[in-house]
């Protein structure tokens, strides 16, 4: 017995190798994990990017307004019936509680933008909200709308970007017909003017520097082109010119054109809008969009600031105006979108929701279901326990295999062939969608089930066939419990496949825009419908902006959707896992 | 040709030591596919004793067994020919079902194959299935007998709801045989029973097969030749797909006829 720790000897040789064959087992393992690493960075970026676009969506900024349910502005009989309410002019009420809010506001180009602060379709909300309860006619009612789209994104700081900038001074405004002079005790304009002159000369420059490469490419230009391109430049010099002669003030004022940032001062209810800015910063003249437009020795004022220049935004300078005085007022709530969830699609993003797609999905599901779990298990069962192996049960094996891998759209294509022109069946109904999504489904679940019925061990056959079991008996009593769990996931997952499936229904019309969900019943399968991912496909392809955010929800509640059902299906199988 | 094929089988003088015929087995055959497993075996088995099959894996001894029971028919590809007569009924006919033959042959496997069910319905699932109990009552009491039967009673009494895939082997091999004579049959059939258990397992198998022995035809496929001493009452050996020497196991053991036998006993082979 010796004290030191007795260590095995090692001849040389082996050691290397053993180095080496640690080597490789780390470097192998370094892969894996960062293939881990990379593909977990991956999905996060996903999500997280879908998330941050989606989410704003789920929230609606709502105006509510007092609107006066006068008789005879929606009860033009006089009545009180159905069809009576139903011709009554609830757009005028929305527009009478609008000016009841801005009472300044007549000209009527005016009115006209006021009235873009909700979109009309909300007058037949307000017309079924009257017909739902016809004894509010002549009363007063709070009306909830949502905010017309670019407003809402506008709120939400996702469509212009701006700034509120500090004041030191105290404010006095001053009319003079249209214009009205403001000046501030201090030069609380001075930056702002340093960085319009700042602004103005750099697009000067551009616009010269765009000169510079014409001039530049007239030479090598066909001479039939020469003219055209002669005049774009002169056009691009005089702006450039009328650029700088505006940059140095002749008059002392800078002028705020449509392409700098506009500038917006608010005091005690009343908001100017900025035309010139003086060079000294002290003073500025505007024009009056709320209010008198009279102001006395003010220090409470804001200066605001929307540095994205009016031409180049969707919303103008008199609607943010409108919308921050609302705002200001409590007029405008943020509230959970409700329109996303309990309103089919619609022209109108903020009435756009996806109850329709949701019903089309569920219907197309259903119909998939029935069809493609009974008919796939059953097939998988007769193949794989009773079909003798011989050529035409391989040549059919074969053949499932293939399907599986088949483009989901010849699906489509065999679909609008089959069931539409020949079977004569709607286009865009979900019956029809469900029999293509069944067609696609079926190769996933007969592969699966087979592959969950090979799983079971041929001794519990054998066990129930010793007993005296026939076939069936065994299959049913036996062998079809035990692969359950896999028959399940591997239904789930088709289903699941089938669900985010979009390019066979387009074959089948059921990429239509439908403003009316289909009814959850048995009608709602013969009804046009659309399912969540063609309403995502088209949202994606809607030309307002507020589509973006709202193709982001949807994508948001599909995946929530899909982590659902897999759930169920890992729940199913742990819930039915058998061990032998 | 092989000479298994043209050589016949050595019979013992008293072959039959006296008891009735259970199983007739004449010119059997088999092939799978192109390949045939099973040359012409012909046999006379006794009932209420227990008859082992010995030889080397791969000798067909095996395949013979589950034509007692047609359990070949759901092989594809194989074929049997001959006569194999139980009680003078003729197994091979079309007209037998296989399922009603296998209520009377049962069958016990290599390797313990309990249902992942309770101990209960594994014991229940054949009379069940057969219709043999009218009650809840008399179904229990056919679930206690075959348990007694089978010398588990003792020990899962008291967890007949429990799964019967939880037990040891040596008990999960008693359920089965439990199960077995669960459909009350007159052959039993088992494969290398005791071959995937421990001794103290085997032991127990072997006492059980003993007292079953009073009232079953028990037919035993073992490589084992202590166990096929020990348990059996008459003994085929059987090699390259030939039955090659059938007698009263303490003849076979101490004087076979034929010199195959002898050295396969000796552990000269195989």
């Amino acid at each position: 017995m010796t004290d030191s720790p007795r260590t095995f000897p090692v001849r040389e040789d082996v050691e290397r190798r053993l180095a080496k064959r640690y080597r490789a087992e780390l470097r192998f393992r370094t892969a894996g994990l960062t293939a881990i690493g990379i593909a977990v960075a991956i999905l996060c970026i996903l999500i997280g990017s879908i998330a941050s676009e989606g989410v704003p969506a789920f929230t609606a900024k709502e105006l509510v307004l007092r609107v006066e349910l006068d008789a005879d502005r929606v009860d033009p009989e006089g009545d009180g019936s159905v069809a009576s309410l139903r011709r009554g002019s609830y757009n005028r009420v929305l527009q009478d509680a609008l000016r009841e809010a801005f009472p300044g506001v007549t000209a009527r180009n005016d009115l006209r933008t006021l009235f873009g602060l909700y979109t009309p379709l909300n007058a037949t909300r307000l017309m079924d909200a009257v017909l739902d309860d016809p004894a509010l006619v002549g009363n007063s009612y709070v009306f909830t709308m949502p905010l017309a789209d670019d407003l809402d994104l506008y709120l939400k700081g996702r469509l212009v970007e701006d700034r509120t900038l500090p004041t030191a001074g105290r404010l006095t405004a001053s009319t003079d017909g249209d214009i009205v002079s403001l000046r501030s005790t201090t030069a609380d304009f001075t930056a702002l003017a340093r960085e319009i002159e700042q602004s103005m000369a750099a697009e000067a420059r551009t616009l010269e520097l765009r000169v510079e490469q014409v001039r530049l490419a007239l030479d090598q230009v066909p001479a039939a082109d020469a003219p055209r391109l002669q005049a774009e430049a002169d056009r691009h010099a005089a702006a450039a010119v009328n650029l700088r002669q505006l940059a140095r003030a002749p008059d002392g004022f800078l002028p705020l054109t449509g392409d700098v940032p506009s500038v917006i001062v608010e005091s005690g209810g009343q908001a100017f809008r900025l035309t010139q800015l003086a060079v000294d910063g002290k003073s500025a003249r505007g024009e009056v969009v709320l209010g008198s437009g009279l102001v006395e020795n003010a220090d409470d004022w804001t200066l605001y600031v929307v540095d994205t220049p009016e031409s180049r935004r969707r919303v103008s300078d008199q609607l943010i105006i409108w919308t921050r005085s609302l705002v200001e007022r409590e007029m405008i709530q943020t509230g959970f979108n409700t329109y996303l969830f309990a309103n089919a699609d619609s022209r109108e993003p903020e009435l756009a929701g996806i109850k329709g797609a949701l019903y089309g999905s569920i219907l197309t599901m259903i119909i998939t279901m029935f069809l493609s779990v009974p008919i796939g298990v059953f097939t998988a069962v007769y193949l794989e326990e009773y079909a003798p192996k011989n050529r035409v049960t391989d040549f059919i094996e074969v053949n499932i295999n293939n399907l599986a891998a088949v483009p989901s759209i010849v699906f489509g294509l065999l679909g609008l062939a089959v069931f539409i022109n020949f079977f004569g069946l709607p286009r865009s109904a979900p019956l029809v969608g469900g029999l293509v999504l069944s067609l696609m489904t079926l190769p996933t679940v007969i592969i699966a089930t087979r592959a969950a019925l090979k799983a079971v061990p041929p001794s519990i056959r054998q066990a129930a066939l010793g007993v005296g079991a026939s076939k069936t008996q065994a299959v049913f009593h036996h062998v079809l419990p035990l692969a359950a769990p896999g028959i399940l996931t591997g239904s789930i997952i088709g289903l699941a496949q089938a669900l985010g499936e979009t390019a066979p229904l387009l074959m089948i019309g059921m990429v239509a825009f439908i403003a009316d969900a289909p009814s959850l019943g048995l009608a709602g399968f013969t009804e046009p419908a659309t399912v969540m991912p063609v309403q995502i496909f088209l949202w994606s392809d809607g030309a307002e902006r507020a589509f973006e955010a709202r193709t982001a929800a949807a994508i948001l509640i599909l995946l929530a959707l899909m982590i659902g059902f897999n759930a169920v299906a890992i729940y199913l199988r742990r819930r039915f896992e058998r061990r032998w | 040709m092989h000479d298994a094929q043209t050589q016949p089988t050595v019979y013992h003088k008293n072959s039959l030591g006296g008891s009735d015929i259970k199983v007739e087995v004449r010119d059997v055959s088999v092939s799978y596919g192109e390949k045939q497993a099973l040359f012409n075996v012909s046999l006379d088995i006794p009932d209420k004793s227990v008859t082992a099959f010995i030889g080397p894996s791969g000798c067909g001894k095996s395949t013979f067994l589950r034509c007692m029971n047609r359990m070949n028919d759901t092989i594809d590809g194989a074929r049997v020919s001959g006569s194999l007569k139980i009680d003078g009924a003729e197994v091979n006919d079309r007209a037998v079902d296989p399922v009603v033959l296998r209520a009377s042959v049962g069958m016990v496997f290599q390797k313990p194959n309990p249902f992942p069910k309770s101990i209960y319905d594994n014991v229940a699932y054949g009379p069940r299935i057969h219709g043999l109990a009218s009650g809840r009552d008399e179904l229990d009491a056919i679930v206690e007998q075959s348990l007694r039967k089978a010398g588990l009673w003792a020990e899962v009494s008291d967890r007949l709801q429990d799964p019967g895939t939880g037990l040891s082997g040596g008990q999960q091999q008693r359920l089965v045989i439990a199960r077995a004579i669960a459909v009350n049959p007159e052959v039993i059939l088992m494969d290398e029973p005791c071959s995937a258990l421990d001794p103290i397992a085997t032991a127990k198998i072997e006492d059980l097969i003993d007292e079953l022995r009073e009232n079953y035809c028990i037919i035993i496929v073992t490589h084992s030749m202590q166990q096929a001493a020990r348990v059996s009452q008459m003994t085929a050996f059987f090699h390259m797909g030939s039955l090659i020497e059938v007698g009263p196991t303490e003849e076979i053991f101490t004087n076979p006829l034929e010199s195959r036998t002898q050295d396969y006993i000796t552990g000269r082979f195989g």
